[in-house]
């Protein structure tokens, strides 16, 4: 073997090496790829990461006290902006809207409290149900994304209501007017709005 | 200012006040009934707890608005005679020490009780958590609940 066929078969071995690593980056890209999850047909191309990064804005206000406080595990919501568990042992109840003499609205009225402590309201105030209590506190933005997805979980809403929701439900709206001495949560409901929808619109991806 | 209808203690009233008006100052200014308590103004210790349409509301925070066409029962409502059963069994276990918070805790009591009729240590705990009482006659509280429960049944046609 002279030298010139050695050099042209090393030539040869390098560039099938080259092709075999550009396909084997191509199936790992390709399986790693965010797909999705739960798109209706018909709904508008996937852009990952605008997706995600719009879910990242949503879930700084899911995590705020306005929010989180009630959506919670166990039984008993929370109050403050500490977290601390609800003063009087409030529980969840069977619907979510407390037990038979300590129901949410006893106190919760339709609108916040002009008083400083005096409760925040919103009509029919309450806790989400136990059967789907769609918790927030906790949860990673992924985990909530999921959870808001999965209709078995969130009310049997599709996208489009969600967006329906947290643009108009009154208990969402009241996050933003929840009395005095209670800061509000960390984007502006306008803004959260948008991001939602933003979300929604390039595709719902949910973070890992 | 506003005409509002509701009903108190089983007799039609009307109001004339601003909607945004306690019930609680209703109750004790436009009508008299100053067994219904002010204790914080702000829902936190429930000495105002009437009950409104069947739940235990705290007064000092409702407004008069939410009443409109309601049903109202204050502590004067129970009876005209303290023959009913929780005030018989407030009477027979001697709860009271001061006696501010006891009609907010029997209002509550009496909601509890339509609910859960024989309820447990735990269901009047959690029942009138939020009936706070200074003086710490919760052991009495419960106690009394137990017996006016117990007369309730026994009153019931069989």
């Amino acid at each position: 073997m002279n030298a010139g066929f050695l050099k042209q078969r090393g030539i040869l071995l390098a560039g099938s090496g080259l092709v075999a690593a550009g396909i084997a980056i191509a199936v790992i890209v390709w399986l790693s790829r965010k797909e999705p999850q739960n798109v209706p047909p018909g709904a508008p191309p996937t852009d990952s990461e605008k997706s995600i990064q719009a879910f990242q804005a949503v879930a700084t206000v899911f995590s705020s006290p306005r929010c989180a406080n009630c959506h919670i595990p166990g039984e008993s919501p929370l109050q403050g902006e500490d977290s601390h568990p609800h003063a009087m042992n409030v529980k969840r109840g069977k619907d979510g809207r407390g037990t038979p003499a300590m129901r949410c609205t006893n106190c919760h009225q339709e609108t916040s409290s002009l008083v400083l402590h005096a409760p925040p309201g919103a009509p029919d105030w309450r806790l989400p149900p136990p059967e789907r209590p769609m918790v927030w506190r906790g949860f990673s933005p992924g985990e909530m994304a999921r959870m808001l997805k999965d209709r078995t979980k969130n009310g049997d809403r599709g996208l489009a209501e969600l967006i329906e929701h947290v643009t108009t439900d009154k208990l969402v709206t009241s996050c933003w007017n929840p009395g005095p001495g209670r800061p509000l949560p960390p984007l502006s409901h306008q803004e959260f709005v948008a991001k939602f929808t933003e979300w929604v619109n390039s595709g719902a991806v949910c973070p890992e | 200012m506003a005409k509002i209808t509701l009903e108190i203690n089983g007799e039609p009233k009307v109001a004339e006040v601003d909607p945004t008006t306690p019930l609680l100052w209703v109750l004790r200014e436009n009508f008299g009934l100053t067994g219904t308590k002010f204790g914080c103004g702000i829902a936190q210790c429930g000495a105002c707890t009437v009950i409104l349409e069947g739940n235990a509301v705290r007064s000092c925070v409702t407004p008069i608005a939410r009443a409109e066409g309601k049903r109202v029962t204050t502590i004067e409502g129970l009876s005209k005679d303290r023959g009913h059963p929780l005030q018989q069994a407030w009477l027979a276990e001697q709860v009271p020490q001061c006696g501010y918070c006891q009609s907010g805790q029997m209002m509550s009591t009496v909601v509890l009780l339509n609910t859960i009729p024989e309820p447990t240590d735990a269901d009047i705990d959690d029942g009138l958590a939020g009936n706070i009482c200074r003086c710490g006659t919760y052991l009495r509280i419960r106690r009394a609940v137990h017996l006016a429960a117990k007369l309730m049944k026994e009153e019931k046609p069989k």
